[in-house]
């Protein structure tokens, strides 16, 4: 299983903070596109995002990183500390 | 039963409010070759883009946060000659004029301390997974957008 999280406006516009998905995606880019057809939020907040920033295992990661079974994925904006 | 020993010590994130003094005190203990201390509080502002603000929320990415801090820190060791750095960072809500965020750096001479410092704020903005939400005073909450500003600042230190 996959681990994925969601952070700040993401996870209010999305109605989540955590769920799980099978490990059936080998990037985190087929894993937005299967996120995505759940709709017009998704497709906005992450396929469709620019901005999207994607973190792999507390580490910054990209679209095409590798993901793999017992991988946590976070999903957020661009952040705003300081 | 004493409290396990903190993953990254230099690196505090927490609700509660920190004192400067202190925080500068333990820095500098145990070192006598510290000829320079800077230390930088951030505090919350009661206006952003033309508002008043009367309350900010950080929200944070716990794990990820303190490794992209701690990250941060060693780059700062890396790049000058740092003797000691800590990095506070508050979470939850906070109220105008709060502290919410300090970085403290020591070293033996002051130019060190001034860039690291400056460095370490500047990769924080733009590094770091913490996110600000506002309440302005008639009871509506917004996500602060990251600045293009902060990006920039911290470009200004690409080798």
């Amino acid at each position: 299983m996959l681990n994925i999280l969601y952070f700040a406006s993401f996870r209010e516009v999305l109605g989540q903070a955590q769920e799980q998905m099978p490990a059936d995606y080998n990037t985190v880019e087929c894993l937005l596109k299967a996120l995505a057809e759940r709709g017009e939020a998704w497709q906005q907040a992450l396929l469709h995002n620019q901005n999207l920033q994607i973190a792999v295992n507390h580490d910054v990661a990209n679209r095409s990183t590798a993901i793999k079974a017992g991988d946590e994925v976070a999903f957020f904006p661009p952040v705003t500390g300081g | 039963m004493t409290n396990p020993e903190p993953m990254f010590p230099h690196i505090r994130i927490c609700e509660e409010d920190f004192d400067l003094t202190t925080e500068a005190a333990n820095l500098r203990a145990g070192h006598k070759d510290i000829g320079a201390v800077v230390t930088f509080v951030g505090t919350v502002r009661d206006i952003n883009e033309g508002d008043e603000v009367s309350i900010l929320e950080l929200e944070h990415y716990p794990g990820m946060t303190e490794k992209a801090l701690e990250k941060i820190r060693l780059e700062a060791h890396q790049r000058w000659h740092l003797e000691a750095s800590h990095i506070i960072h508050r979470i939850g809500k906070m109220y105008p004029c709060d502290q919410i965020v300090m970085v403290a750096v020591a070293s033996r001479h002051r130019e060190n301390a001034f860039h690291a410092a400056h460095f370490i704020m500047d990769y924080l903005k733009t590094n770091a997974p913490f996110w600000k939400k506002e309440t302005l005073p008639d009871g509506s909450e917004r996500w602060v957008d990251a600045r293009v500003s902060d990006k920039e600042a911290e470009s200004r230190w690409a080798k």
